[in-house]
């Protein structure tokens, strides 16, 4: 299943925030979208999740468009991990897993053999099995993040929405969260994500878009995108961009050196 | 570092238990409350005047003291209790808030209002006192609310911080104009303030059947909402994503809860407390998820309220106290004693 933005368009008030944006994630690739603040990236993802109206163009997923699925059909094939998740305190991982599994469930079936058994696979693949009765209060902030991975696994998504995951991670948790999503998308999940740090994105991505000033200004492999120009260009002369094989590095460079 | 247990841990959250243990406490206390009062019965003979009932035979002071007076009294405290806590627990859910309460989008002032009309106007309106306190009481706090909802909505958003702001001016326009009628008409202020304060000594079998229809359809819609409840404590965007349509839960939900307090305040006047500490201490108890929150918290405003008009209608005979004053006297402490108990096992 392939989530595809084509020439979209969308803001707030009197503003384009986004205009025109062509993107396109396909089933078992991982796809970041970089760029610098208020470039409109997670405007991108309001749109691709229908939370913001499209002013222009269209968005499908699976070829169809957003607004004609019907709304559960949807939650179960398109799930999202926010930049910052509320987890309601006193409630057990286990719980706030467990919701992952409402599109399937619906408001008043009793949980299913099925739903227990997504469950349980979503805390074995995310580690987070020895959380279970824990409450959501007593988490560290990247159990916190794998947790809320966990319940968007337990939806069965055919399509990952992630918003700057790994914000408040360390180095360790950031590594841990991607690899744990790439383990997915390796088994055929389509992923989107937003990401703040270029060499995490181009490490952890099969391919990357930049957004600059609410325009898509490159698409390709990170070796194709993060050019020394296009880098310049996007953020400002303080970075420097050292080839490194097919994943080049993008270092800060401060005045002068 | 050793984690202290928290002190909801030590309580059964799990499987049945909960519910069953807290449906016989109220069965228990709610045959403490017949039996006690200006006539004491003893258990054998409570039982007896129950059977003479079911079997249609009453005869003697016992069954009629059982029959015409205790059990619709205490069957209609344990029915407001659960309406006003079931609905609370409701308004804290939506509102993810703790401090909401049955009252927040203006049912007790719209009702209040209505039933000071009625008291006021009755002698020289002939259709006021034709209406009746309690259905003006009622017509009122559907009214308030309807029109809090109105003022609110923008198409077919409810946004949650207007919904209070409403609330909370109107409400207090509302409370502004019962307290005016009281002063205009200072031979009836006593008996608006009574009615404010809430009283079960009117109770009858005819007032129960007339909230039951009301207040049944409105508290198994509510019973049913656990789960969505549970989402949306995530968040109104994280729930949508879960596919859950939160407009309509929304309008769902507060109109059953609406109706439920409205149905409570009209048939026992505006008594407070219950639907905002039962559903909290519940929550403290045994956690959060509303599966059991709702139910549980049903069954505790019954029994809490079962026991508050008791001590209402004992500690003094044989006079009265209002019954809302007892609620806030006997369960502030109780609550607050809970609250800290919890505090010290984290």
């Amino acid at each position: 299943m392939s989530l595809e933005a084509r020439g979209v368009t969308a803001g707030y008030g009197g503003t384009d925030v986004l205009v025109g944006a062509d993107v396109a994630v396909r089933p078992g690739e991982m796809v970041g979208i970089i760029g610098p603040n208020g470039a409109g990236k997670s405007t991108l993802l309001r749109a691709l999740t229908r939370r913001l109206p499209l002013r222009a163009g269209h968005v499908l997923l699976d070829d169809r468009e957003l607004d004609r699925w019907p709304r559960l059909a949807l939650a179960r094939a398109l799930a999202v991990v926010p930049q910052t998740a509320t987890l309601p305190p006193g409630y057990t991982v286990a719980e706030l897993v467990a919701m992952g599994r409402t599109p399937h469930q619906g408001l008043w079936r009793p949980a299913s053999r099925e739903d227990r058994e997504a469950v349980s696979w979503a805390l074995d693949h995310t580690d987070t099995r020895h959380l279970r009765d824990r409450s959501a209060e007593e988490l560290s902030g990247g159990e916190r993040q794998r947790v809320v991975l966990a319940r968007a696994l337990a939806q069965r998504p055919r399509m990952l929405l992630l918003d700057e995951p790994t914000t408040h991670l360390d180095l360790r948790y950031q590594v841990e969260l991607l690899t744990l999503t790439r383990h997915e998308v390796a088994r055929g999940l389509g992923a989107l994500v937003v990401l703040h740090d270029l060499n995490l994105a181009a490490r952890a991505c099969d391919r990357l878009a930049v957004l600059s000033a609410g325009r898509v200004v490159a698409q390709g492999t990170a070796s194709e995108v993060l050019t020394a120009p296009l880098v310049r260009r996007v953020f400002g002369e303080g970075v420097e961009v050292r080839p490194d094989g097919e994943r080049p590095l993008v270092l800060p460079r401060f005045g002068g050196t | 570092m050793a984690r202290a247990l928290p002190a909801s841990r030590l309580l059964p959250r799990r499987g049945p238990a909960p519910l069953l243990l807290s449906g016989l406490a109220l069965a228990a206390v709610a045959a403490l409350a017949v039996a006690v009062g200006g006539v004491h019965i003893a258990p054998g003979e409570l039982l007896g005047a129950l059977l003479d009932g079911v079997t249609g035979r009453l005869h003697g002071t016992t069954d009629t003291i059982v029959w015409q007076l205790r059990l619709p009294r205490v069957l209609m405290a344990a029915t407001v209790g659960a309406s006003l806590a079931l609905a609370g627990a409701a308004f804290q859910g939506v509102f993810r808030n703790p401090l909401a309460d049955p009252y927040l989008l203006g049912a007790a002032s719209g009702a209040g209002f209505g039933a000071s009309l009625v008291l006021v106007l009755a002698g020289s309106v002939p259709w006021l006192a034709r209406l009746g306190v309690p259905w003006a009481a009622f017509a009122c706090a559907l009214a308030t609310v309807a029109a809090v909802v109105a003022l609110a909505r923008q198409g077919a958003r409810l946004p949650t911080v207007s919904l209070i702001l409403a609330g909370v001016v109107l409400g207090s326009s509302l409370a502004a104009a019962t307290s005016f009628l009281m002063l205009a008409s200072r031979d009836r202020a006593a008996g608006i303030l009574s009615w404010l304060l809430g009283s079960f000594a009117f109770s009858s079998w005819d007032g129960l059947l007339a909230m039951l229809p009301l207040a049944l359809p409105a508290a198994a819609l509510l019973l049913l909402a656990g789960r969505s409840l549970d989402v949306m404590q995530l968040g109104e965007e994280a729930a949508a994503q879960l596919g859950v349509p939160v407009e309509s839960v929304k309008f769902a939900l507060l109109g059953a809860a609406t109706l439920a307090t409205a149905a409570a305040v009209s048939a026992a006047g505006v008594i407070g407390f219950v639907g905002l500490v039962v559903p909290h201490a519940v929550r403290l108890a045994f956690g959060p998820a509303h599966g059991r929150l709702l139910p549980l918290s049903a069954l505790w405003g019954a029994l809490f309220l079962v026991l508050a008009d008791l001590v209402a209608r004992t500690v003094l005979a044989p006079a009265e106290i209002p019954v809302g004053i007892v609620t806030a006297l006997v369960g502030g402490p109780f609550f607050l004693a809970l609250l800290r108990r919890q505090q010290r096992g984290r």
